[in-house]
């Protein structure tokens, strides 16, 4: 059972950057749980609608209202980016870095890390440099220091872009698993298969506008708008 | 060049004997730029780690103006910190004057500009590659200065040299505040000055060899702290 609360609400909401608008007038609600997978074509405002939602990217006008103050909920997110982003250390002190912010002590960190390393495969590789590791690796490093501090809401920016067939499988049923222990999941991606193997809810922007949104068995089946229809149809859109 | 030989001969002896002149200005000059370097890069690498994390109005022109301060002439920084240190100055009540605090102070005006530069420069770059990951984790500035200064320790490490390579072979301003007094002012520097002027050139040269040591030394621990940055891609 989905719970429908919003967790996040967007009204009228528009990035602006150099006098022009990029994304936007939005008005989106996000419940409290559940899997979104926002799709769309390059250059739609996918990665800057996920950057609004996690407090990284002004908004121009509008408002964006979390259930929870502003400051709890960005302690509450994590995300992962397109192109990871590791510490010049080692995978053990990548997985531990949030957990040292939060000022953890040294025996809760080390349990945690070897057991998020174990759950993403990386037992082995916890010693070595993580910049040097292969982009799937990488990717997965990024994923468990994301997941680490077990945020309520996870955000994944075309997390599995460029990674081979095996590292895509093991993204995804780590990402199925939190899924269904309750965390929150906003997705961008261009992968229509992976959208349908893991959204419960899609939403569709083209041109920086929201041009649907709704149950992802829905909108998969029988999308409204013809532009989304059109993207499904594997057409290009704008 | 009969001279020169003689010299450098004189020179070795007083290098393998250990004479003790020359060992106490070698462990002078090692004291006054060691001690210049801890004070000027406890300054310099928050500033410039601070300064590359950092938007404010007059972030450009306070770049450009530490830039230039790397610059800075010695002889007229010897000569601000005589004049605020000397009897009649603001800090003459001290009487630091003629002392190695006084050129510890001196080294340290100088070489914290070129420190806090290198800093910036290499800062920078790592907080390109770290800044959204940093962003999206609530960091605090503290937070991002501690962690790039740890990421980023080998490249502060050689701009730390550099600066210990430009202390340790400094003479204009630690002549003017330091005196070259001997057995309490002398160093390295100053002393091959004075033995060039006296004419002693066996330990004019002996220092020099001592100095040029020292710098290899530094050097070496650049190149093999380089190298270490070539083989890792941290």
């Amino acid at each position: 059972m989905v719970d429908q609360t919003p967790a996040v609400s967007l009204k009228d909401m528009r990035v602006k950057k150099r006098r022009k608008t990029i994304l936007g007038p939005i008005d989106l609600d996000l419940a409290a749980t559940g899997f979104t997978i926002v799709l769309g074509p390059n250059g739609a405002g996918k990665t800057t609608l996920l950057k609004v939602l996690h407090g990284v990217e002004r908004i121009s006008s509008g408002t964006v209202k979390w259930s929870l103050p502003v400051n709890d909920a960005q302690l509450e997110q994590a995300y992962v980016f397109q192109r990871p982003i590791m510490l010049r250390r080692t995978v053990r002190q990548n997985l531990a870095y949030p957990l040292e912010l939060l000022g953890l002590a040294k025996s809760e960190i080390t349990t945690k890390v070897e057991q998020w390393a174990d759950r993403v495969g990386l037992r082995d590789l916890l010693e070595q440099p993580a910049p040097r590791l292969s982009g799937g690796e990488k990717q997965k490093v990024a994923l468990a220091r994301a997941l680490i501090r077990t945020p309520s809401v996870l955000f994944l920016d075309e997390p599995c872009a460029n990674l081979d067939g095996r590292s895509v499988r093991d993204i995804e049923a780590v990402l199925q698993s939190v899924s269904a222990q309750g965390t929150r999941i906003v997705m961008t991606t261009h992968d229509l298969g992976q959208a349908r193997r893991l959204a419960s809810d899609v939403v569709f922007l083209s041109q920086g506008q929201l041009h649907e949104q709704g149950p992802a068995p829905q909108i998969f089946v029988d999308p409204k708008q013809p532009k989304t229809l059109a993207f499904f149809q594997g057409e290009i859109v704008e | 060049m009969n001279d020169i030989w003689a010299g450098l001969l004189a020179a070795f002896q007083l290098v393998v004997t250990l004479d003790a002149d020359l060992v106490e200005i070698t462990l002078r000059s090692l004291q006054v730029s060691v001690t210049a370097l801890v004070i000027a890069s406890a300054l310099a690498l928050p500033f410039g780690t601070w300064l590359a994390i950092r938007r404010f109005r007059f972030r450009r022109a306070t770049i450009a103006t530490l830039n230039a301060l790397m610059g800075l002439p010695p002889v007229v920084v010897g000569l601000i910190v005589y004049l605020l240190l000397s009897r009649s100055g603001p800090f003459g009540v001290l009487g630091l004057l003629f002392t190695p605090t006084a050129m510890i102070i001196a080294q340290v005006i100088i070489i914290t500009p070129l420190i806090a530069s290198i800093t910036h420069q290499a800062m920078r770059e790592l907080w390109a590659e770290y800044h959204d990951l940093l962003i999206s984790l609530n960091t605090t500035n503290r937070q991002r200065v501690m962690t790039l200064i740890w990421d980023g320790r080998r490249a502060l490490l050689t701009g730390a040299l550099a600066g210990f390579g430009r202390a340790i072979g400094e003479v204009g301003a630690i002549m003017i505040v330091g005196g070259n007094i001997d057995h309490a002012t002398r160093v390295l520097t100053t002393a091959i000055a004075l033995e060039t002027g006296k004419g002693d050139f066996a330990l004019a040269l002996g220092l020099g060899f001592v100095l040029i040591a020292l710098a290899l030394v530094v050097n070496f621990a650049i190149h093999t702290l380089s190298r270490t940055e070539r083989h890792s891609t941290w």
